[in-house]
């Protein structure tokens, strides 16, 4: 125990009320500030965790009670076809949206080092990023309307074919691909760029002296330099992109047919449309395993452990 | 988590000179910007058009036979004859309403998970206690877990407490903490100079007064920052209130859009209606960002929080 109020050295001591001497002594105040947050972390964190996987070995329907049926929700997940469907789908979106997201967020973090720091500029670039996913897809659900909606008037306009987008099971997945990007890409260049701000002048400059080409200075400087700051927005866009939910619910609800059934849609469809419980938490737990799994290769490929972040 | 320091206003200011590699980042620049502006133009320009006029005339890119009646219709202000008539789907809808529960609940949680965050944050970084580190690690382990993987027992906890269509059941998994506000406030604290708090210490300060009168005072940006952040994701969530929370009285605006769109007849959606919808729910964000636009752009570099 330690008393960190000093009385006065000429005062006769007293003893300092209970209250008061309860408020001085560390451990008890420290588990008094921790204890909201705690309380908070308990009920829906840590067991909703442990809860969740046992959840994941029982068969619920919410009308009786959970029956505890060992791994079965596994073997018939793994036997599903739509399950693993619904893994190609989702993993068909990452591929789509992080790379192409990432290369344009980079160029434009350059190029507005090169030009600007206006930070209205970079305001600009991250409106999108602050409107719900909600907003945006019904935005963009207008913008690529079939009949009505600009984009294909736009098309036409220039003399191309009217695309049915959202609506055809080839272009549906691209198409949400498209408004992520447009959503995430200005917040990721305006990360990259503070990226930039951290790379000395100097290298720059030394590097134009010895006449390195503009190729040459991204590939050998800015990229390497970038490296902090790629593994972080790689690693938070991946996983952000693997639970894509949002924008699928208010654009495709899971169709064409099942060219956008994520893995999220699928667990939700499981959960909240057929109420199986056990079976949808089966399905979590197997999501958060690839999610871990993916953040490690990940952190080893991009040797994060050897960066500033670690 | 990044640190990155923003970018710093004492470099030497670049001279104006424009080469053909300034040029073309320009046009990159502004090409850029006009893809981020345009939709939002396109949804003022949709909203403050009549439907019928617009259904005739889709390519103009000013409003066609330019109305207000879409926002009279999406905040309850004109009668339900009047509001069929423009293109509404005869649905009663207010988002007055809506927007009045997005409020409550994002200023409840921005509330209760700042100040509850900072007070563990501050026993984490600046108090002893038994098994501090331990539980810091199991708070840090959370910030790793999906949001999905908790989702469906937290909404089984909801209901058994009874809490589902409640204010409480839609704020509780987020207003006592944020593993990621507790992490955040933490690292702030730490860095902040022990001497001050020494010196309150000497002079009588309980730890709470420490707490109260120097820690907080000092922490406005991080604090701020965080505030900003925790208002934008409870106002953005979706999936959410959209389980716990479908009843009118406590709807909020994203659940509200989804459920209006879902509710417009299939093949000639209520755009104009939407729209307006859209841009009521937009308008709190955008003056919030107006007016710390600054403070956001520049602290989004450090946190790199998405």
């Amino acid at each position: 125990m330690e008393i960190t109020a000093v009385s006065h050295p000429n005062a006769p001591y007293t003893k300092p009320p209970l209250l008061k001497r309860l408020f001085n002594n560390e451990t008890f105040l420290a588990w008094l500030f921790l204890l909201p947050s705690l309380i908070g972390f308990i009920t829906f964190f840590a067991v909703p965790a442990v809860r969740g996987l046992y959840i994941s070995f029982t068969d619920w329907d919410l009308l009786s009670d959970p029956k505890f049926i060992g791994v079965e929700n596994y073997v018939n997940m793994f036997q599903d076809k739509q399950f693993w469907r619904s893994l190609q789908v989702t993993l068909y979106y990452v591929l789509l949206n992080i790379p192409l997201q990432t290369m344009l967020a980079i160029g434009l973090a350059i190029m507005m080092d090169r030009v600007t720091q206006s930070s209205f500029i970079r305001g600009l670039f991250v409106m999108p990023w602050l409107l719900p996913p909600v907003i945006v897809a019904l935005v963009w659900l207008w913008m690529l309307d079939p009949t009505l909606g600009f984009i294909n008037n736009a098309l036409q306009a220039i003399g191309l074919h009217r695309q049915p987008f959202l609506g055809s099971p080839d272009q549906a997945m691209p198409s949400i691909a498209l408004i992520n990007i447009w959503q995430y890409t200005g917040y990721t260049a305006l990360l990259f760029f503070a990226g930039l701000q951290t790379i000395p002048k100097t290298i720059y400059e030394a590097a134009a002296i010895d006449g390195a080409t503009e190729r040459r200075i991204f590939w050998s400087i800015t990229l390497p330099l970038l490296r902090p700051v790629l593994v972080f927005v790689l690693v938070t866009t991946i996983i952000g992109s693997f639970q894509i939910f949002d924008t699928i619910a208010v654009t495709t609800g899971g169709g064409p047919v099942d060219a956008t059934r994520v893995i999220t849609w699928y667990i939700f469809e499981y959960a909240f449309q057929r109420f199986q419980m056990g079976y949808a938490t089966a399905v979590a737990v197997v999501l958060f395993l690839i999610l871990i799994v993916v953040t490690i290769i990940q952190m080893r490929i991009l040797r994060s452990d050897e960066s500033d972040l670690a | 988590m990044t640190t990155l320091s923003t970018p710093s206003s004492n470099r030497p200011r670049r001279r104006l000179k424009l080469t053909p590699g300034k040029i073309v980042s320009w046009i990159i620049v502004i090409s850029a910007i006009i893809i981020i502006l345009f939709p939002f133009w396109w949804v003022v320009r949709t909203a403050l058009s009549t439907q019928r006029e617009m259904l005739a005339n889709p390519k103009s890119l000013a409003p066609v036979g330019f109305t207000l009646i879409n926002f009279a219709r999406v905040l309850g202000q004109v009668d339900t004859a009047t509001a069929v008539a423009a293109g509404g789907s005869g649905q009663q809808i207010n988002f007055w309403l809506f927007l009045r529960n997005s409020i409550i609940v994002a200023v409840l949680v921005v509330v209760g998970q700042t100040f509850f965050s900072a007070l563990a944050a501050y026993a984490f970084a600046r108090l002893r206690f038994p098994f501090r580190d331990k539980i810091f690690f199991l708070y840090i382990t959370a910030l790793m877990i999906p949001g999905i993987v908790t989702l469906i027992p937290n909404f089984l906890l909801i209901r058994q407490l009874e809490w589902d269509n409640t204010f409480v059941g839609i704020i509780a998994p987020t207003f006592l903490m944020s593993p990621f506000a507790v992490f955040f406030l933490r690292q702030f604290f730490l860095g902040i100079n022990r001497e001050l708090e020494e010196a309150a210490s000497i002079d009588g300060a309980s730890k709470f007064g420490i707490f109260w009168r120097i820690i907080i005072p000092m922490s406005g940006p991080p604090l701020a920052t965080l505030a900003i952040l925790t208002f934008v994701t409870t106002w953005n969530a979706y999936l959410w209130p959209f389980l716990v929370g479908k009843d009118e009285g406590v709807r909020v605006l994203t659940v509200a859009l989804a459920i209006f769109r879902s509710q417009t007849p299939q093949g000639a959606p209520d755009w104009t209606g939407l729209m307006a919808a859209t841009i009521v729910s937009m308008v709190p964000t955008l003056v919030l960002f107006l007016l710390l636009g600054r403070r956001v752009v520049n602290n989004i570099q450090f946190t790199g929080f998405k």
